[in-house]
């Protein structure tokens, strides 16, 4: 009866949750949750193209809702929401208007491969938006148990994803490859947030760097190894060697829309957290992780821009591409000023629109069965579909970093970075790099232009509507902010606006 | 009375232990198990250190943690069975023909 009392007399504490806050993640949810529920429970199948518009529509709504926010935090406002749990600023704002650009581009691409492939469905729409608001809530995090489980549902949605074509033995093994080495990296993540909440007694963002400001470790062997762990856990997720050896598989032996949506998402959510992680918690220990990371980002540029080099499977090479652009962003990374953080993001903003017009593009040409990815089924494509192959070109060349294009202005955004904070050593190593690189993008489109296809072509590529229309918009992006930047730049550098 | 720094080496052992066995076993079982074991390290961890502490958010964590691996586990378990139903056996060796 006293007991009873008690617990009477002391009121629970009920956080006020802000829903504004996670509007845009919350969309999403609710969206996956209805169109799998809808699918459900119809008998008959839903017309064709509904589940690319709903998630259109969805995808809009989280698009709108994040511009809603960005125009309460665009002048370097930043407040907690939901008990401190997740906090809105212009970093994750801009996130998620990233990460619904994926998931616009994603959809696009998919709609017709799915059908193409007999696997039409709710499956793949709903999981893309659940990994997407995982990504949302990774870049939103103010608690590292938060961006823990943004990572994981980020990446528990991308394992199915990866081995969703039930007929291709690759792509369920790419999901096997992708689900043990990624359950691994999230074990070595989660075991970094044990050791700093041993260390400094809080797994919130901001009271972990209240502590470190305060006080000073005798031996702070517990915290720089949790460091260590989260840097390994959040290397995985970007594909930093040496943590990149799930990349050619997976990006290879998933479904090819799968493959552009998990390299825009997934590596942006992974450096969101990163930077969250290193610039807004750990910028007092920067003279610890700067090291590190500059060994990672020279190790990333020099590995995948020489490795891709020999690769003959084009997703195979863009998959090693893929880490290559991840280290120019940790060139960004490494510098940790405001000049080298805004052109991390610009890169990444800049790669999602790249990256998912390439794949676009061999989502086309990898024909039904998704297997004709050999650099020889490129050969002559220029003659066949003009279009195509122009389109694969510009953004070859735009990977590449050749001007007026936004992945110019990415690469140089970065390394001009560097070379202001005095990295004269990381900025050579990423010109290097980015010379090396730019061999194996042209050999792609040599062997489009100057090499003639050895057989008559049965049947014609066709160019789906929805690849049209994503190839359309991922060029116009790249090319018109190829020449005029300032826009998207000043998003950028507005984004930056960490809590310190 | 034991200490809680064993509790942490006990940890830092059933992880090690889980790292090793899912990079030299071949079986996807096991190396499914060997993850379960890092996560269960991870949750003693969160543990003690909430009792060397005295605060309830490590103890809260793991439930997330138990949460999570759980979710795992059934995505985890459905990629094997789908890799079972083709090809019947689970070794790593032989399922990985994806390189280059």
């Amino acid at each position: 009866m006293s007991m009873l009392a008690a617990a009477t007399s002391t009121p629970i504490h009920v956080p006020r949750v802000e829903w504004v806050a996670i509007l845009p993640e919350l969309i999403l949810v609710g969206a996956a949750l209805v169109l799998l529920t809808a699918s459900g429970l119809r008998r008959a199948r839903l017309p064709r193209g509904v589940h690319m518009i709903a998630t259109i529509a969805a995808a809009g709504g989280a698009l709108g809702a994040a511009w809603y926010l960005w125009a309460q935090v665009s002048d370097g406002k930043a407040r907690d929401a939901v008990a401190g749990a997740v906090v809105v600023d212009g970093f994750s704002v801009f996130f998620m208007i990233l990460v619904s650009c994926a998931v616009v581009l994603g959809a696009l691409l998919a709609d017709d491969y799915l059908r193409r492939e007999d696997l039409d469905g709710p499956e793949f729409y709903a999981l893309m938006m659940l990994s997407a608001s995982g990504a949302m809530f990774m870049a939103a995090a103010n608690d590292l148990i938060v961006l823990f489980l943004g990572l994981e549902l980020l990446s528990i949605s991308l394992y199915v994803m990866a081995g969703l074509h039930l007929r291709r033995s690759e792509s369920q093994e790419a999901a096997m490859k992708y689900f043990l080495l990624g359950a691994f990296s999230s074990a070595f993540f989660l075991y970094g947030i044990a050791l700093v909440y041993g260390a400094t007694g809080s797994t919130a963002l901001p009271a972990i760097a209240d502590f470190l400001r305060t006080n000073v470790l005798v031996s702070n062997g517990l915290l720089v190894g949790g460091l260590g762990f989260l840097l390994v856990g959040l290397g995985f997720k970007v594909a930093a060697v040496p943590f990149h050896m799930w990349t050619p598989d997976v990006y290879q032996g998933a479904p090819t829309p799968v493959t552009g949506f998990m390299a825009a998402a997934a590596k942006a959510a992974g450096f969101a957290g990163l930077l969250r992680v290193l610039f807004s918690t750990f910028i007092t220990y920067r003279l610890d992780w700067q090291p590190v990371v500059w060994a990672l980002a020279v190790a990333t540029l020099v590995l995948g821009s020489v490795v891709a080099l020999v690769q003959t499977d084009v997703k195979r090479m863009l998959a090693y591409s893929s880490i290559a652009h991840a280290g120019y962003v940790l060139v960004g990374v490494e510098v940790a000023t405001s000049r080298g953080t805004a052109g991390a993001l610009f890169y990444l903003l800049a790669y999602t629109f790249m990256v998912l017009g390439s794949f676009g593009v061999v989502t086309v040409v990898g024909r039904r069965g998704d297997a004709a990815h050999d650099l020889d089924t490129y050969r002559g494509l220029a003659s066949r579909r003009p279009a195509l192959a122009l389109a694969f070109t510009i953004f070859l060349l735009a990977q590449a970093g050749v001007p007026p294009s936004t992945g110019f202005l990415a690469k140089f955004y970065v390394i001009g970075a560097a070379v202001e904070a005095r990295a004269y050593a990381l900025a050579i190593i990423a010109m290097v790099a980015a010379v090396v690189a730019a061999f194996f993008y042209l050999r792609v489109i040599v062997v489009m232009y100057m090499t003639a296809s050895e057989e008559a072509e049965s049947p014609r590529l066709r160019v789906p509507v929805g690849v049209t229309v994503a190839l359309a918009a991922t060029l116009g992006f790249t090319l018109v902010f190829g020449i005029v930047p300032g826009t998207v730049f000043d998003f950028a550098r507005h984004a930056t606006v960490l809590r310190f | 009375m034991v200490p809680g720094s064993w509790f942490l080496g006990l940890a830092a052992i059933l992880f090690t232990i889980g790292a090793v066995g899912l990079l030299v076993r071949r079986n996807v079982l096991v190396m499914f198990m060997c993850v379960e074991l890092m996560l269960n390290a991870v949750n003693l961890t969160f543990v003690t250190f909430a009792r060397m502490l005295d605060d309830i958010g490590g103890q809260v964590v793991v439930f997330f943690v138990l949460v999570v691996a759980a979710a795992e586990v059934v995505v985890g378990l459905g990629i094997i069975v789908a890799i079972f139903r083709r090809r019947h056996d689970a070794t790593a060796d032989d399922v990985f023909a994806l390189r280059g």
